[in-house]
């Protein structure tokens, strides 16, 4: 459900006024009854699931871009992966209550399209954060990271890394109906330089995501291929899993990741991971709320792609392949 | 207090309208059906599909059977493995815990953070303390306030789910007390690595079975099981047993926290998010009725390897993980179609 930030009680008395003074002058007259009141213009942030600290810190981003401004917020996020019914009430509760702009998250590309749709019929502008809608123009524009460039990165610096080294590859990858596993491990394979189904590819494993179910999908992959010395994997709780299974093998294997997370540049500057790829959640934040914020006030409406940032973060540069190293890594880190 | 199996046996039949009386009074009768020689081994049908399992790996996998990966096979399975212990006692009293997996993450989260800078030993009592207290309130209010397990349960996975992300404000905390990760270390013998982990889910598992099986306490856990009407008419106090059932749980929930962090030394509010599901997956499988009454930790042991066994092997092999998720659950079904069929045998 929905939380309403500060705003919760004096709209509902700005409700009640309304309703009454409708009872006398006509129902015609309440929608602009209602503007009329409105001091502060009220803009909807819809996220994904927060346990997740990645999208904890989005929300912080939008919601505190949002107060400095000088806006009201309403949030609501998703219960858990994939939970677009959660968001689809949230929509419906803030065309309701009258918002001029929704930043959202979407659980599913698909299923948040007629909703969407909804809002931008009542003239609501709508961007997408982190994540985008199929097709992309159901909302008005899109800030996220590019995730398939992002794959490309460590493809490549993997593959400067290996140099002349026979590679068996192992991909940790998350559910692949899930649009951003699925463009980080088309971008991994794509800068490495081989094809899906290549006999480099020694093996895959889905995981959850986290470190658990990272170190069993690599136990698992090790005790078929213990040949294999470079890994992908779809985020750095899952790389740091598959280092236990590492260790515990006593292998020299390049570990790749994509996130930036403080956790993650850590264990990029202890070595546990070669490289991995910083996402810029703050930057997604502010940029999705500022273009909202453009619309509404300017009547400039957004549109089309943006992506808000790719850094590969690693302390063994290669050449032809621009990085950071962990000191600026964990300088501009997000999360824990 | 008297042995309670020799009073279910030679107890009156209070009422004659209370058929499940009679039911439990004459377990023996039917057993002597010949379609249910299966039953008096309840352990048969899992082994036996473990045994088809790791026979079918074997021919299909060349890297399946050697002993590194069955010594990888004991240390996937000890987290689960210990978590679905407590499993088994509550289905065994008809009960089921959805929160198991939710308390033993909350369990990691409150030791691993303590750990990180504080005590190792406080860390850990404070997290076995955490474990049982939760469980023992799953136990008070199914057993003095009879509220529906499955409810219940529910209800308090999404509180402890909720409340271990709130404590740890969704941070994870590596592990690098010693104390603490002790269970994922052990002699190795070149690949083969026997964890302390490995030897304690044994340990664990010879200790409920002796307690379900020659004490009068294991024995009153099954008589409720069958029927808590018969075991409250000849004298079993149901609600102090239910209740011991849940708070004993709790400890191996405790102990799976250790467990968790002994394997994966990080303690992760993400983690584990399908392990109550994977819990009772492994007890049903290993031929536990969920009607309670029948089965035990010997078809728990058998069945937690029969999941970790298909995942590892089918992931060897190369198969796509959703494949491993369909033959599990339709091994869910078969033991279920199975345990309808000989249940409904044994009580007609």
């Amino acid at each position: 459900m929905p939380k309403s930030e500060n705003t919760k009680s004096r709209r509902t008395a700005v409700r009640a006024g309304c309703a009454i003074a409708v009872m006398g002058v006509g129902a015609g007259l309440a929608p602009g009854a209602v503007q009329a009141e409105e001091k502060k213009l009220l803009i909807g942030i819809v996220e994904l699931q927060l346990a997740n600290p990645f999208f904890g810190r989005l929300k912080k981003s939008a919601v505190d871009t949002a107060k400095k401004n000088g806006l009201d917020v309403m949030t609501a996020e998703a219960n858990t992966a994939g939970d677009s019914a959660t968001q689809i009430t949230a929509i419906e509760n803030m065309i309701n209550r009258g918002v001029k702009g929704i930043t959202l998250d979407p659980a599913n590309a698909t299923a948040l399209v007629p909703i969407v749709k909804k809002a931008r019929d009542a003239g609501i502008v709508v961007v997408t954060t982190n994540t985008s809608l199929a097709p992309m123009t159901a909302a008005d524009a899109a800030y996220e990271t590019d995730n398939l460039q992002a794959g490309v990165l460590i493809g490549q610096w993997a593959k400067a890394t290996m140099g002349s080294k026979p590679a068996h590859i192992a991909m940790l990858d998350y559910d692949l109906s899930d649009k951003t596993s699925k463009a980080r491990h088309d971008g991994f394979l794509k800068g490495f330089g081989v094809a899906e189904g290549d006999p480099q590819i020694a093996g895959s494993a889905l995981n959850m995501g986290n470190a658990e179910t990272g170190q069993t999908a690599m136990e698992n992959l090790l005790s078929a291929h213990p040949d294999i010395n470079v890994i992908y994997t779809i985020n750095e709780p899952a790389a740091q899993g598959a280092f236990f299974a590492i260790r515990k093998a006593q292998r020299d294997i390049l570990v790749t990741s994509i996130d930036g997370s403080c956790s993650g540049v850590r264990s990029v500057a202890d070595g546990t991971i070669g490289a991995t790829v910083m996402q810029f959640p703050t930057r997604m934040g502010e940029m999705a709320v500022e273009a909202v914020i453009k619309a509404v006030r300017d009547g400039v409406k957004p549109s089309g792609f943006h992506n808000t940032g790719t850094v590969l973060i690693t302390d063994h540069p290669v050449a032809g392949v621009d990085s950071k190293d962990s000191k600026w890594g964990l300088e501009n880190c997000w999360g824990e | 207090m008297q042995d309670p199996e020799l009073t279910v046996a030679t107890a009156p039949q209070p009422d004659p309208n209370e058929s499940a009386v009679a039911a439990a009074a004459a377990p023996l009768a039917s057993l002597q059906r010949p379609t249910l020689s299966l039953f008096a081994y309840p352990i048969t049908g899992p082994l036996f599909a473990l045994i088809v399992i790791f026979v079918v790996f074997s021919l299909t996998t060349s890297t399946f059977m050697n002993a590194g990966n069955m010594s990888l096979i004991a240390r996937q399975s000890v987290v689960i493995g210990t978590l679905a212990l407590g499993q088994t006692l509550i289905i065994l009293v008809s009960g089921i815990d959805l929160a198991s997996g939710a308390i033993m993450v909350l369990g990691t989260v409150v030791a691993g953070s303590i750990a990180s800078h504080g005590d190792a030993v406080l860390a850990m009592a404070l997290g076995f303390v955490v474990c049982v207290v939760a469980a023992s309130i799953n136990g008070l209010v199914i057993a003095r306030f009879r509220l529906p397990p499955f409810i219940a349960t529910l209800g308090m996975f999404t509180i402890i789910a909720a409340a271990a992300r709130l404590y740890s404000q969704s941070r994870s905390f590596p592990v690098t007390s010693d104390l603490l990760a002790v269970l994922g270390s052990g002699p190795e013998f070149g690949t083969v690595a026997v964890t302390y982990g490995t030897m304690l889910w044994v340990a664990l598992t010879l200790a409920l079975g002796y307690a379900l099986n020659e004490t009068p306490w294991g024995v009153r856990v099954y008589a409720i099981g069958n029927s808590p009407i018969a075991a409250r008419l000849n004298g079993v106090n149901v609600t102090r047993v239910v209740f011991s059932a849940y708070a004993l749980a709790g400890v191996f929930y405790a102990f799976a926290a250790w467990q968790a962090l002994g394997r994966t030394p990080i303690a992760d509010p993400s983690g584990y998010q399908i392990a109550n599901l994977d819990s009772i997956t492994a007890v049903v499988i290993g031929g536990t009725s969920l009607f309670g009454g029948r089965g035990g930790v010997a078809g728990t042991f058998i069945g937690t390897l029969i999941v970790v066994a298909l995942k590892n092997g089918l992931t060897q092999g190369g198969i796509d993980s959703l494949y491993q998720q369909i033959a599990t659950g339709a091994l869910v079904m078969l033991a279920v179609g199975a345990d309808q069929y000989l249940g409904r045998g044994h009580r007609a």
